[in-house]
């Protein structure tokens, strides 16, 4: 799915990486406030929703090549991760929708979780 | 690791500092980076980088502070995470996924959920831990590159 129409649906303000929207797809989405579950299961182009802005979750997705990342909650974090995140060219979006919310959504759009062991 | 091989590698060290949540991965970000820079395949490198990053974050967490220190060589890369202590009271329960020692604050930035030795054991090749309560933790982990 592509960046422009995950903030569409979502409604989300892009707060970093305006350049990149139209250069990256994700394939599958994970939602998650845990940032040692994120470390443990992605794999691949996938769009990571969190309520958490701190600094760990720009490391964490620069960890395990994840390109973008949604804040959920209307939640916005500070300018220092900002740029933490623009030096690694991570794609920042805020959503108002709580995560539950939002994860549904893109869902119902066709965007599918990643596949875990044993799951989906 | 034998003694040759270590003569013939690339050498990274890093002093990690208790507490301090706001330079907490950088190591693990530099690391990441001359991997990249010397041409390993992706899938390594993202093995490498959980597992630094974990250690990492361990050290900040739990520990009075410690270092990193990477071996890369032509056929692994060596990660050797030592800290000041205090130690891991009991290993074989660390290990499982879910036990947690963290506290509500570091829970709040989206760890202590018990998982990081149990992914840095799954994304190694080798996994060697040494600890006791009052002394220092070593780990030491290997992934291959061929």
């Amino acid at each position: 799915m592509k960046i422009n129409e995950i903030m569409s649906i979502l409604e989300a303000e892009c707060l970093t990486g305006e350049h990149l929207l139209d250069d990256i797809k994700v394939e599958a989405a994970f939602g998650c406030d845990l940032m040692s579950d994120v470390l443990a299961f992605i794999n691949g182009k996938t769009l990571l929703l969190t309520g958490l802005i701190n600094p760990q979750v720009i490391r964490t997705a620069e960890m395990v090549d994840i390109n973008v990342i949604v804040f959920v909650r209307g939640k916005k974090p500070d300018k220092e991760v900002i740029e933490l995140a623009k030096k690694n060219n991570i794609i920042l979006l805020s959503t108002n929708h709580i995560l539950y919310t939002a994860c549904g959504i893109l869902y119902n759009n066709g965007l599918k979780g990643i596949p875990i062991r044993g799951g989906e | 690791m034998e003694n040759e091989q270590i003569k013939n590698s690339i050498k990274l060290e890093y002093e990690v500092i208790k507490d301090d949540f706001s330079r907490a991965g950088e190591a693990s970000s530099n690391i990441k980076k001359v991997l990249r820079q010397l041409g390993i395949d992706s899938k390594i490198i993202k093995k490498a980088a959980i597992v630094t990053y974990e250690a990492e974050m361990n050290i900040v967490i739990h520990s009075a502070g410690g270092k990193i220190t990477v071996f890369i060589s032509p056929d692994s890369i060596q990660i050797i995470a030592k800290d000041k202590g205090p130690g891991i009271k009991n290993i074989d329960r660390a290990m499982e996924e879910g036990y947690s020692t963290a506290s509500n604050r570091v829970r709040e930035l989206g760890f202590g959920a018990g998982m990081g030795l149990p992914n840095m054991k799954r994304y190694s090749d080798e996994f060697y831990i040494q600890s006791k309560e009052g002394e220092s933790t070593i780990l030491k982990m290997k992934i291959y590159i061929n």
